[in-house]
């Protein structure tokens, strides 16, 4: 198949032109202005567009396999079509966990077949995710797994972590920390401050996140591993990861759209939708959050997309899961919410991630003939609100409904095909 | 007595449900409180039951233990003549899984007017209010709110210290767990909307992340000024949460000893929600303390819930100017 | 009126005023004045009780329109065996006086209840029947009467 993508400004890590792209079998073949027409070419109109290297999100929860009922990798891949992804790290808190070759062979296996974008799947530090013994990273990174992590919890014990990141340093991996030191957010619902006070909610302290972004980042220092934080969400996890790359560590980090647009006041509502792990902070994190995207201290943007089946969600704050669903309006999100350089926000989207989850061989390339197709197009200005029962996730339980999203995707291109086109998915 | 009208006629009308204090704002505090005066000359009587709520049906889910509370709602809407259901579920029996939403919706379906709620989670009555048409009164949600507590604790002071309008100028020291107390929560929040100043004394431990109002963790340079020392439960396992060192240190620093007592104003009151832990926060037979009124808080709980019932289901909605017969 | 309640039951022996919240409080409270007034000049030490009852909470309308209650009951003696005499400013529809019955009924059992009202405007939806008018004064449905020690207003 091959496609004429025409009219766009093209956004990479090269800068910025406007021209056309053709595409054919699997490979961009062509850029530059006003390209002829071929008749087997099958054009896509981009006037108006931004065509960058296709988003890349390393977080998202596709809960297959055991929770079928929230969301599939056939669905999960869907809504990340639609959200421009061409590649996502499912995160290992499977059941059972993906923390064996079986187990990430079938999520991958999983992925090809839906076709949707690359499911890359991430191993889990310790069996089980029980944070008492490690998994085998070498096998794993065998199988292609290039990003390990215990998420959905964080590694306790610093000596097991200690361990994970000596034996990690030999082996071409990353080890992602969820940082949340357990024994200060023991029942935690909500983020610790004014608003958990009146609301009577267990809260969850800054300092829990902050103490093991420390702490790992001292663990880096002293064994030379690569780390990545995920979700950071406070003022002070920025600060740190700052400082850390400020002395050279080899430390990368990302934001969630959530951690940048809402804060925890919305739980006076008491809806679980607005439950999330690490949980909505105040308007001062998300500025500290926002700033750190903006000058590079946090890499990347990920969704921790976590979809729920809606009888979850109707549970009472503390009995109700964490998390929310973001891949469909990341983007909506991010461009609304972060005044930096568009060129920037892509980065965050798209070769930054690409190369933290060690697919950046073949996702987050510049847009030159010769590179594989994996392509994303889209209307930076365009206005619009979520409809959740349009989504393409099997789970709705996302919070922006009602809340102005800047900028939507028109086309998404990956390995060559169009798997979205004018915002629809193309089946097959 | 102008003032009363003012009162009645200044506050929004008409709310459905009573969730907490904050919602209920300062008109409507006044008017459960000048409508309780009614419901205690009721229960004066010898026979006291008035047909007011003949016909309506009140039940009370329970998704925690709280015999008084329950026993106090099931009084006061059998005294206004409803009916009364009771729907009971231990915490601990509880499957997580199961729907709340599924439970009431149920329940209304078999036709209820309100929903008394006691839950242990905090929010769980503003979700219950969402799905049910009926009137939903929160009964104490998590640390969060218990608004009828907090009215009747309002109502105790106002009446014993024979006030008509608010609790201007008085000087209230809720003491205890205030962490994990929707008693403190609610019922500070009454007192500082009839304008009491309320200062909430306990450990750094025993206190809210973030607290507005004024704290302090020495009880002794407070007892001597108070009008009402307001005693919270403390509950044993906060020390395996290492929130205090003992039960005998917390007593020393924050329990109403002998000592403490004989330094109390002569008519400073002595509050407690109940139930008591005798030795801990009250080290005293409070049969003998002359300023105690926790008996009182239990009756007037009573007169105050009826007040609440009559108010969400007997105010009606409609416009008075607008149904025959009611101008005369 | 005054006259009147006096003449019918030959004295005060076992007479009670009872106003209904709360238009009727002051009337009752009146009434009762210029009947002790009226009675001492010639026996010397007249009394007669005055109570008030609010009716509000045995109304008929409850849920259908915003509750406002008067004052709190007062009826600080007993009522079995008394001939009770209601007093209310105006006499509408009749469904308060049955409400204030009902009341009445709750703290014992007279020996009879009278009705004393200071204008009878009309529109009965119930079968009561005022013992003592002050003035019957014929109106409209919608229109509404008030009145106050100063005066009656039809509005």
């Amino acid at each position: 198949m091959s496609y004429l993508v025409t009219g766009a400004r093209v956004i990479d890590q090269n800068g910025e032109r406007r021209g056309d792209v053709r595409v054919n079998d699997g490979f961009i073949v062509e850029v530059g202005p006003d390209l002829s027409r071929n008749d087997q070419d099958r054009v896509l109109d981009a006037s108006g567009c931004v065509l960058s290297p296709g988003f890349v999100d390393l977080h998202v929860h596709l809960r297959e396999p055991g929770r079928e009922d929230a969301e599939t990798i056939e669905t999960g891949s869907r809504a990340a079509a639609l959200g421009g992804f061409t590649a996502v790290v499912a995160m290992p808190n499977t059941d059972p966990t993906q923390d064996s070759v079986e187990v990430v062979d079938f999520v991958r296996r999983q992925g090809e077949r839906a076709g949707w974008c690359e499911v890359s799947p991430s191993g889990s530090i310790t069996v089980s995710r029980a944070g008492e013994q490690l998994t085998p990273f070498a096998e794993l990174a065998d199988a292609g797994v290039r990003l390990f992590t215990d998420d959905g919890n964080g590694v306790q014990d610093p000596l097991l972590m200690r361990r994970a990141y000596e034996y990690a340093s030999d082996l071409d991996v990353t080890l992602a920390q969820h940082c949340e030191v357990e024994s200060l957010t023991a029942g935690a619902v909500m983020h610790e401050g004014e608003c958990c006070s009146k609301l009577g909610l267990p809260g969850w302290p800054s300092l829990a996140e902050e103490l093991m972004v420390h702490r790992d980042i001292e663990l880096v220092r002293l064994t030379g591993a690569r780390a990545h934080f995920l979700h950071l969400s406070t003022a002070g996890s920025v600060d740190l990861v700052r400082a850390a790359k400020g002395a050279g560590l080899p430390v990368t980090a990302e934001a969630t759209p959530h951690h940048i647009s809402l804060t925890d006041s919305l739980l006076a509502s008491y809806n679980a939708l607005y439950k999330v792990n690490p949980p909505l902070r105040t308007p001062q994190d998300l500025a500290a959050v926002r700033d750190g995207l903006a000058d590079g201290t946090i890499d990347a943007i990920a969704t921790d997309h976590a979809p729920h089946v809606p009888e979850s969600k109707e549970r009472p704050l503390d009995q109700a899961p964490p998390g929310m669903i973001g891949l469909e309006t990341a983007l909506g999100v991010a461009l609304a919410h972060l005044e930096m350089p568009l060129v920037d926000v892509i980065a965050a989207m798209s070769w930054k991630p690409a190369a933290i989850a060690g697919i950046a061989d073949r996702h987050g390339r510049p847009v030159e003939p010769g590179e594989p197709a994996n392509l994303t197009v889209f209307d930076p200005s365009t206005e619009w609100e979520v409809v959740p029962a349009q989504l393409a996730s099997k789970s709705h339980n996302t919070p922006y409904v009602g809340i102005p999203l800047r900028g939507r995707v028109r086309h998404t291109i990956f390995n060559g095909d169009a798997v979205v086109i004018d915002g629809k998915l193309q089946d097959k | 007595m102008t003032s009363v009208e003012q009162r009645q006629s200044a506050g929004p009308r008409g709310s459905r449900s009573l969730l907490s204090i904050d919602e209920l704002g300062t008109d409507g505090v006044f008017r459960i409180l000048d409508l309780a005066d009614h419901m205690v000359e009721v229960n004066r009587r010898p026979n006291p039951k008035v047909p007011a709520l003949r016909g309506k049906t009140v039940c009370n889910v329970f998704f925690e233990d709280s015999t008084r509370t329950r026993l106090s709602f099931e009084t006061a809407a059998k005294r206004l003549s409803a009916d009364t259901m009771t729907f009971s579920v231990a915490q601990s029996s509880l499957n997580k899984g199961e729907s709340l939403r599924d439970t009431i919706e149920t329940i209304a379906a078999m036709g209820v007017d309100a929903f008394v709620i006691r839950h242990g989670s905090s929010g769980a009555p503003w979700m219950v209010d969402k799905w049910t048409q009926a009137s939903v009164i929160n009964a104490g949600d998590g640390w969060h709110a218990h608004p009828t507590q907090a009215l009747l604790d309002a109502y105790t002071v106002r009446t014993t210290l024979n006030r008509t309008g608010g609790l201007e100028g008085l000087r209230i020291a809720i003491v205890g767990d205030v962490k994990h107390s929707r008693v403190a929560r609610s019922t500070s929040a009454v007192f500082r909307l009839l304008g009491a100043d309320v200062t909430l004394v306990a450990p750094r431990t025993l206190l809210p992340p973030v607290v507005d109002e004024p704290t302090s963790e020495n009880l002794d340079a407070l007892i001597d000024d108070v009008d009402v020392l307001y005693l919270l439960r403390m509950q044993s396992e906060r020390m395996n949460e290492a929130l205090v060192p003992s039960l005998r240190e917390y007593t020393t620093r924050f329990g109403l000893t002998p000592q403490r007592a004989g330094r109390l104003k002569q008519n400073a009151l002595v509050m407690h929600p109940g139930p008591m832990n005798r030795g801990v926060e009250i080290a005293v037979d409070p049969a003998e303390l002359p300023g105690a009124v926790i008996t009182q808080q239990v009756s007037n709980g009573i007169a105050v819930r009826m007040a609440v019932l009559f108010e969400l289901l007997g105010s009606g909605h409609g416009s008075a100017d607008t149904l025959e017969g009611s101008s005369e | 009126m005054a006259h009147e309640i006096i003449e019918r039951n030959r004295g005060l022996d076992g007479v009670v005023l009872v106003g209904i919240q709360r238009g009727g409080v002051w009337l009752a409270k009146a009434l009762g004045a210029e009947i002790v007034r009226i009675e001492d000049r010639e026996s010397g030490h007249a009394s007669v009780p005055v109570g008030s009852v609010d009716a509000s909470l045995y109304r008929d309308d409850i849920g259908l329109r915003p509750v406002a209650p008067g004052s709190v009951s007062e009826l600080e003696f007993d009522i079995d065996g008394v001939t009770v005499v209601l007093v209310d400013d105006v006499l509408f529809t009749g469904r308060t006086v049955r409400a204030a019955l009902d009341a009445i009924a709750d703290y014992g059992r007279p020996r009879a209840v009278q009705l004393a009202v200071l204008i009878d405007r009309g529109h009965r939806e119930l079968p009561i029947r005022p013992d003592y008018v002050g003035k019957n004064l014929p109106t409209s449905g919608d229109e509404s009467v008030s009145v106050t020690s100063d005066g009656v207003v039809i509005s």
